[in-house]
C-alpha cells in the first residue's frame, strides 16, 4: 500500500489541462486538409489526381471528402496538403467535402431538447462492427487517467439499455449488420449515433469491398462525423465536446 | 530433407518451378513428417484455378533457420485431413475448406471458420445454398452434457469496447469444461481483394489487417514486395522499421500489463500503464505522424526519415517512460493480492503449446523459446541479437511477466538503436514484381509470428496472398487455457492473450 502511495506520488498528477489549454500535435500529424486550386489541364488533373479510395474528385476546382480520405502519408491526389489541426468532426456528410477556398465546419451542438437531456451525462455502447482495432484503441484512450473522459459525463457502457447513443467504429461488415442494428434498436429513444473513422463514416481502406457495407450510415442514421484512419483521440474529444456545447 | 520440400529463407522468394508439386499422398506424408521432426507449419492455404485446387505449404525449422515450400495439385472435391494426426493444421484445413470448397474427410471438427462464400463462387464444402445468406455464428457447437452442466453463450457484443466474437462456455457450476470460440464477424475480405494485386490500396489495406500490428503487418507486406521485386532495403530504414516494430511491441505490451492489473481490481498500475501507452503511440507518431504507424512503411524503406532532432526527442521520451513504467510494472511483482489471482490461473503447458503451434508471448509464457526475431531473423535483426525471454509455468502470471521482460529489452534495443543509427538513404525506388514466383515474409508482431506467402502470375499479379496472423495459431490456446478455470476467470486469462478478432478474420 506504501508503495502504491509512493508510486502515485512520483507519477504525478496527468490529466492533460485540454480543453482550457490547447493540445500539441506531433510535428507530423496529418489533420484539416488545405486544396489548392487546380491550375492544370483537365487531361493532366485525370493522370494525377487519383485517390485509389474515391477522397479526391476534380470537380469545382477539387473536392476532398474527408469522409473518405485515410490522411495517407503519401497523397496520391497531389493538389493536397495536410494541416496538423485536429478539429476535423462535423454534424453533417456534407460538410466533410473540402474544397479550394470552402468554409470551415465543426461539430454543431445538438438540439436544445438532447442537450438538456445528454449535456451532463451522455452515455455510449460501442459496437465494433469490423474495424481493424485501432479507432476501438483510440476511442478507449480517452477513457485514460491523461483524457479523463469521465470529467465531462461521458462514459462507455456495458448495455445499450443504459445508452444515450451508439458508437460505431468499422465499415459494418456482412456479418456484423444484425448485431449493429439489434445494438442500435435495444437503446431507448431519443439516442445519437457517431461513426467514429473513415470505416463507419463510408468503408474506410475497404470502401466497395463485397463483404462490408461502406459505412453505418446506410443501416442507421448518423449524427456525428469522426475522420481519420484512425482519427486522433483529439479529434475524437473535440467532435464530443462541441456538439454538448462545452467548447464552440 | 527429402524431394517434397523446396528450402526457401526468410525475406526471399523463388521461381513457382522450383517448388516440387506432388501427389497428395507424399504432400501430406511430408507434412507429418517434418512436424515429427519439430517442423511447424507455418502457412497452408489452396489456390483455387479452373482446373482444380493447388494446396500450398510452408514449414519452418527453428534448428536450421529455414523454411521450405511443397505443393500438390487437387482435382478431386474431397481431400484427406490430417488434422487428429497433426492438430496445427486442424484451422488451416477448415480454412482451406470455407475459401476453396474443399472437403476434408474424417476432419474431426469441420465447421465454417469466418462465415462467408468461398473465393470461387459456386463451391462450397458445407453445401450450403447460394441463394441464402450465410448466418455467421450458426454451427454445431461441441456440448457437453449431464446433470447440472449448463451452457453460456456470449458475444458478438460484449461489454467494453472490444471487438465482436462469439463464446461458448460449457460450465459445471462455476467451472468450465470446455470453450469453443467462434469469429468471422470482422471478415472484410481482404484476401480475396487481394488478387490480382498489388494495387494502389494494398498498403494501407496490409496496414489495417490487424490495426494494432500496422508495423507488423505492414513490414511483412512490404519484405513480400522486396523480395518478389529483387530490391534491397538501405541499412538507415531497416534501422528505422526495427524502432517502429519495437515501438508498436512496446505499447501494446504496455496497454496489456496495465489491463491485466485492472483486470484483477489493482488500479494503481492499470491507471499508469493506461497514460505510458499512450507515450509509446505518440513516440510512433513523431516518427510518421499516425500513433499506429500508419504511412511510416513502404516497399523500399520508410516514407519519413529522422531528424536529429526527432531522434533527442525520442531519447528523452524513451527515458521519461522507461523509469514511468518500471515503476508503475513493480507494483505488481511486490502485491501479494495481485499475485495471488495471476499465479496459476489460465495455464497452457509446454505440450499443449508445442501441439497447437502457439507463437509469439503465448508460446514463450510456456517455456518455448519461439521468436522470428531470432529463429529466421529479418531486417535488421540480423545484425543485432535481441535475447529471447522465456517462461515456465504457462499461465497468466507467465504471460504477464514475458511481456514486461521484453518490453524492457525492447527499450534497451531502441536505446541503442537510436544511438548508432546509420547514415544514408531511408529509400530506394521500389520496382514491379517479378511474374511467377512465389515469396514468403516472417516477421516478429507484438503476439508473435506474422506470416505472409504471395505467389504471382505472368505478369507479376498477385496470384494468391495468404497473411496469417499470429491469433490464427493462438485462440485455440485461450481455449484451452480455460479449461478447469472458474468462468468469472475469462477476462483475465482474455486478456493474458490480448487476440486479434480482425487480424483473424481477415
Amino acid at each position: 500500500m506504501i508503495r502504491a502511495i509512493v508510486s502515485r506520488i512520483k507519477q504525478g498528477y496527468r490529466t492533460m489541462p485540454y480543453p482550457a489549454k490547447p493540445l500539441q500535435m506531433p510535428e507530423r500529424f496529418r489533420g484539416y486538409p488545405v486544396v489548392s486550386t487546380l491550375t492544370r489541364t483537365a487531361e493532366q488533373v485525370d493522370e494525377t489526381a487519383n485517390c485509389a479510395y474515391g477522397a479526391f474528385t476534380t470537380e469545382s476546382g477539387g473536392c476532398l471528402d474527408m469522409g473518405k480520405c485515410l490522411f495517407c502519408a503519401e497523397c496520391s491526389a497531389g493538389a493536397i496538403e495536410f494541416t496538423t489541426d485536429y478539429q476535423l468532426a462535423v454534424t453533417s456528410r456534407e460538410h466533410l467535402m473540402v474544397h479550394p477556398g470552402s468554409e470551415r465546419h465543426h461539430a454543431r451542438q445538438l438540439a436544445p431538447d438532447l442537450l438538456r437531456m445528454f449535456g451532463r451525462s451522455l452515455k455510449f455502447r460501442e459496437v465494433s462492427a469490423g474495424g481493424c482495432n485501432a479507432c476501438e484503441a483510440d476511442t478507449n484512450v480517452l477513457s485514460t487517467i491523461g483524457w479523463d473522459l469521465g470529467r465531462f459525463g461521458i462514459q462507455f457502457v456495458a448495455s445499450p439499455r443504459h445508452a444515450d447513443g451508439l458508437w460505431v467504429t468499422g465499415p459494418v461488415t456482412q456479418n456484423m449488420v444484425k448485431a449493429l442494428i439489434t445494438t442500435y434498436e435495444a437503446i431507448p429513444a431519443p439516442k445519437i449515433v457517431v461513426a467514429c473513422g473513415a470505416c463507419a463514416i463510408n468503408g474506410g481502406p475497404y470502401i466497395d469491398f463485397p463483404n462490408v457495407n461502406n459505412g453505418a450510415g446506410s443501416l442507421i442514421p448518423v449524427d456525428l462525423y469522426i475522420p481519420g484512419c484512425p482519427p486522433h483521440p483529439a479529434t475524437i474529444l473535440d467532435g464530443l465536446l462541441r456538439i454538448l456545447d462545452k467548447i464552440r | 530433407m527429402n524431394g517434397s520440400l523446396r528450402t526457401i529463407y526468410n525475406g526471399s522468394s523463388l521461381p513457382l518451378s522450383d517448388i516440387p508439386a506432388v501427389d497428395s499422398s507424399r504432400f501430406l506424408q511430408s507434412i507429418l513428417d517434418a512436424a515429427d521432426r519439430g517442423w511447424r507449419i507455418v502457412s497452408y492455404f489452396g489456390i483455387p484455378g479452373q482446373a482444380g485446387i493447388a494446396l500450398v505449404c510452408v514449414l519452418a525449422n527453428k534448428a536450421e533457420g529455414q523454411l521450405a515450400v511443397t505443393r500438390t495439385d487437387v482435382i478431386d472435391d474431397h481431400f484427406p485431413s490430417i488434422a487428429s494426426l497433426c492438430t496445427q493444421v486442424q484451422l488451416f484445413e477448415r480454412e482451406i475448406a470455407e475459401q476453396c470448397g474443399l472437403i476434408f474427410d474424417d476432419h474431426p471438427w469441420f465447421k465454417p471458420v469466418r462465415f462467408h462464400r468461398a473465393l470461387v463462387p459456386g463451391r462450397d464444402a458445407w453445401n450450403r445454398p447460394a441463394d441464402e445468406p450465410i448466418r455467421v455464428g450458426v454451427m454445431k457447437y461441441f456440448q457437453v452434457a449431464g446433470d447440472e452442466v449448463h451452457e453460456v453463450a456470449v458475444g458478438p457484443v460484449h461489454a467494453g469496447i472490444i471487438e465482436p466474437g462469439h463464446f461458448r462456455f460449457q460450465c459445471h457450476g462455476e467451472e468450465v469444461f470446455h470453450l469453443e470460440i467462434s469469429l468471422g464477424y470482422q471478415h472484410r475480405g481482404i484476401e480475396a481483394a487481394l488478387i490480382g494485386g498489388p494495387h494502389p490500396r494494398t498498403l494501407q489495406v496490409m496496414e489495417s489487417a490487424a490495426g494494432d500490428t500496422s508495423i507488423g503487418h505492414g513490414q511483412a507486406y512490404c519484405m513480400v514486395i522486396e523480395a518478389l521485386s529483387g530490391i534491397k532495403v538501405p541499412p538507415r530504414a531497416e534501422v528505422l522499421r526495427g524502432i517502429a516494430l519495437e515501438l508498436e511491441r512496446l505499447a501494446n505490451h504496455t496497454g496489456d500489463l496495465g489491463a491485466i492489473a485492472g483486470d484483477v481490481g489493482y488500479l494503481p498500475t492499470a491507471s499508469f500503464c493506461g497514460r505510458l501507452r499512450g507515450d509509446f503511440l505518440n513516440m510512433t507518431a513523431v516518427l510518421c505522424g499516425s500513433r499506429f504507424g500508419r504511412g511510416l512503411l513502404t516497399p523500399g524503406g520508410t516514407i519519413f526519415d529522422l531528424t536529429a532532432n526527432q531522434r533527442d526527442d525520442l531519447l528523452k521520451r524513451l527515458a521519461e517512460v522507461r523509469r514511468d513504467l518500471t515503476n508503475a510494472v513493480e507494483l505488481l511483482w511486490s502485491s501479494p493480492s495481485v499475485m495471488g489471482r495471476l499465479e496459476g490461473t489460465g495455464t497452457v503447458t509446454r505440450e499443449q503449446g508445442l501441439e497447437l503451434g502457439l507463437v509469439g508471448p503465448a508460446a514463450r509464457a510456456c517455456g518455448i523459446k519461439r521468436d522470428v526475431r531470432n529463429d529466421y531473423p529479418f531486417g535488421i535483426y540480423r545484425m543485432t541479437h535481441l535475447p529471447v525471454a522465456t517462461a515456465f509455468h504457462g499461465d497468466v502470471c507467465a504471460r504477464t511477466m514475458i511481456r514486461w521482460q521484453e518490453a524492457q529489452k525492447s527499450m534497451d534495443f531502441i536505446e541503442e538503436q537510436l544511438r548508432h543509427i546509420p547514415g544514408g538513404e531511408h529509400r530506394v525506388k521500389a520496382a514491379p514484381c517479378v511474374g511467377q514466383r512465389l515469396a514468403v515474409a516472417l516477421t516478429e508482431g507484438w503476439r508473435g509470428e506474422i506470416c505472409h506467402v504471395a505467389l504471382t502470375d505472368e505478369a507479376g499479379r498477385f496470384l494468391r496472398y495468404k497473411i496469417v496472423d499470429p491469433s490464427f495459431h493462438n485462440w485455440q490456446g485461450l481455449a484451452m487455457a480455460l479449461r478447469e478455470q472458474q468462468i468469472s476467470d475469462f477476462p483475465l486469462c482474455n486478456k493474458s492473450f490480448n487476440l486479434s478478432y480482425c487480424g483473424f478474420d481477415l
